[in-house]
């Protein structure tokens, strides 16, 4: 198998150099490309309010995917995400009494709260993550559906619907947001001790186990960001809606923020986080969406298509001749 | 997989000493523990409650969920190989509208064309797998926002429902209670068959246990992966169309998370998600185990709704899966 993938890889040197690149690079050209495609077809597209109403949307899915990219990173993967948008959705009309700070605190360990059960059951009870945060996602869900009732509940309180509104410098708040934890994601990854452990883990758990690392807190710690993130993003999805919906809100959160993980190039076998790739991934699912919906195509085709960058995606990101 | 070559010390040592009371009981719990807790369930259901035990209730639990059943069916052949297919649930729903629509051109149509299309796209998914490489998650998510995509395209985005005419004899493979319940089993009995019985079973259970080594042996892992997702899509295509006959037209809503619970049952039945270990008799047990205690919830705690049944499951699967993770001890850090 081997000697018959280094004859491939060195017939067609080219061709694996051109994969590379891809892999490397292909998500910003594709953004580009895009992008000029995008206003080619309509110029109204980078009308300033198109753009603030594509940040709203885009913003929440950000946050959970920067917290997926360091889950698969360590060769994990969180479906709970959606489930803890909807649990943090579910606890804002409870706290709205104590103000925004009330809130935040509340959902943010509630987030934290189910990230620790999920990485406890990945780093201690090895259970593989898509179970461990399958069971998660069922039960969260469950949970948050009977916290608020039945029927979704308006939110009144100011500072929920102000975080979910207001504009600084003509971009959305809720953008700022997603972009500062960008930021921290990427230098916590690029510049701390944690970001080496993390890629190490991902890598080759065994060798990280065996040459002293920390592996079950490294696990622990990146499930509790990644629910972290995504209570912080249920907030924002309430304030942005004005309503705590926790049946609706966040549903299908996971697929998106694996999907703008896997499309900015990160690989799901592990040991490498890409977070500038995931901002470019998301930016770029949000926009295939926005143009496809823009010119009236139908939501089965744009299913259709998102399923097939995915494919092509993943395709080219893998890691070829190592198996 | 690699990593299944290297032991932790800590096993090696406990190899080498004769086995104690508790390590030769504990796969006996993971493998028949769904088993021994269904007895045990139905047994308390039956002697505390008045309306469990009645033919009504055990009818509706067998005639409503059996054809879903179906979709653990194949999810235990993807399992075995150590892969996952989320792809089931949209393929359900698919079946059903695709078994609508033919059966108005006929009962061969209504039967053919969700096999053909379940199969087609089965194929596809395998030879990703097996050909490609890429990973049976991806894959097989692909498989269930793409086949949502072509649910919706087919329908119009929802707004044409087909029905099953009313004097079709399609109809009348979904109707009652024993007809679902008899293609369910034979189905069933087959799988078993399959899997324990053939050489393309032993395969599944090779590679499942070890990839590398199946390969070195000269098994045909690639044809065998290939054939696993067929199995699978072709088992969903069909149970989403029996599910259509049954109630009488092609729902697109239907479908949806139904992928998790063919996966909670599967892993409830003892089956390990890393692969190599399983059985469709456990396979059984799980689905029946789930439907009962979804019938329990249903009728003790009606008033707390839906909400109250999915935080069950979710805490159930929990801790059935930290029960097999503490029991099997197969699983390392890898």
């Amino acid at each position: 198998m081997s000697t018959n993938t280094l004859a491939w890889s060195g017939l067609t040197a080219d061709r694996t150099r051109m994969l590379r690149l891809l892999q490397e690079y292909g998500v910003y050209a594709a953004l580009v490309v895009l992008f000029l495609v995008a206003v080619g077809l309509d110029t109204s597209f980078v009308e300033m309010s198109n753009i603030r109403v594509q940040l709203f949307q885009l913003a929440p899915t950000l946050l959970v995917a920067l917290g997926m990219a360091l889950v698969i990173g360590t060769e994990g993967i969180d479906l709970s995400v959606g489930a803890v948008i909807a649990l943090a959705a579910s606890v804002v009309p409870l706290y709205a009494g104590y103000g925004l700070g009330g809130v935040l605190l509340a959902a943010l360990l509630l987030g934290a709260a189910s990230g620790a059960v999920g990485g406890a059951m990945v780093a201690f009870a090895r259970i593989q993550p898509i179970v461990a945060t399958l069971s998660l996602m069922i039960g969260v869900r469950g949970l948050a559906e009977i916290v608020n009732g039945n029927s979704a509940k308006a939110v009144t309180q100011s500072g929920v619907l102000a975080l979910g509104s207001r504009t600084v410098a003509g971009i959305p708040e809720m953008a700022w947001i997603a972009a500062v934890c960008a930021l921290l994601t990427g230098l916590l990854v690029r510049r701390t001790t944690f970001g080496r452990q993390l890629v190490a883990v991902g890598d080759n758990r065994r060798a990280g186990w065996l040459s002293g690392l920390p592996v079950r807190r490294v696990l622990i710690t990146v499930y509790v960001i990644s629910g972290v993130l995504a209570a912080l993003a249920g907030v924002l999805v309430v304030g942005h809606g004005a309503e705590a919906d926790p049946a609706n809100q966040g549903l299908n959160m996971e697929l998106n923020a694996i999907t703008a993980v896997v499309v900015g190039g990160t690989p799901l076998s592990g040991g490498r986080v890409r977070v500038l790739g995931t901002v470019a991934g998301a930016l770029f699912m949000q926009l295939i969406t926005a143009v496809l919906t823009q010119h009236n195509v139908h939501t089965s085709y744009t299913q259709i298509v998102e399923a097939a960058i995915i494919c092509f995606a993943v395709y080219a990101s893998q890691e070829r001749g190592t198996r | 997989m690699t990593s299944t070559a290297l032991t932790t010390p800590a096993r090696t040592a406990a190899d080498a000493s004769p086995l104690t009371l508790g390590e030769r009981i504990a796969p006996q719990i993971q493998r028949r523990g769904a088993l021994a807790v269904l007895v045990l369930v139905v047994a308390i259901a039956s002697a505390t409650s008045s309306t469990f035990p009645t033919w009504s209730n055990i009818s509706s639990i067998l005639g409503n969920n059996a054809f879903v059943w179906l979709l653990a069916l194949g999810m235990t052949f993807v399992i075995m190989t150590g892969g996952i297919d989320l792809s089931v649930g949209s393929m359900y729903a698919l079946g059903g509208v695709l078994g609508a629509y033919g059966s108005t051109h006929g009962t061969w149509l209504a039967i053919l064309l969700p096999l053909a299309v379940g199969a087609a796209w089965g194929t596809v998914q395998g030879l990703l797998v097996a050909r490609a490489r890429m990973a049976p998650f991806i894959v097989s998510l692909v498989g269930l926002l793409g086949l949502r995509g072509l649910l919706q395209a087919v329908t119009d985005e929802g707004a044409t429902t087909y029905l099953v005419p009313q004097h079709s004899a399609f109809r009348s493979l979904g109707a009652g209670t024993w007809t679902p319940v008899l293609i369910v089993a034979a189905l069933f009995a087959l799988g078993a068959l399959l899997l324990h019985r053939t050489g393309f079973g032993a395969t599944l259970t090779a590679m499942g246990g070890n990839e590398n080594a199946a390969l070195l042996l000269g098994l045909p892992v690639a044809r065998a992966k290939v054939l696993v997702y067929l199995l699978s899509g072709t088992l969903a295509a069909a149970a989403g169309a029996l599910g259509g006959a049954r109630l009488g037209s092609g729902v697109t809503t239907l479908g949806v998370g139904y992928e998790l619970t063919a996966i909670a049952s599967v892993v409830i039945g003892g089956t390990l998600l890393t692969g190599g270990s399983g059985s469709v008799g456990g396979t059984v047990s799980g689905v029946l185990l789930l439907a009962v205690i979804h019938n329990l919830i249903d009728h003790y705690f009606s008033q707390y709704g839906s909400a109250f049944t999915d935080t069950v499951n979710g805490a159930f699967l929990a801790v059935v899966v930290l029960m097999q993770a503490l029991l099997s001890r197969t699983q390392q850090l890898e």
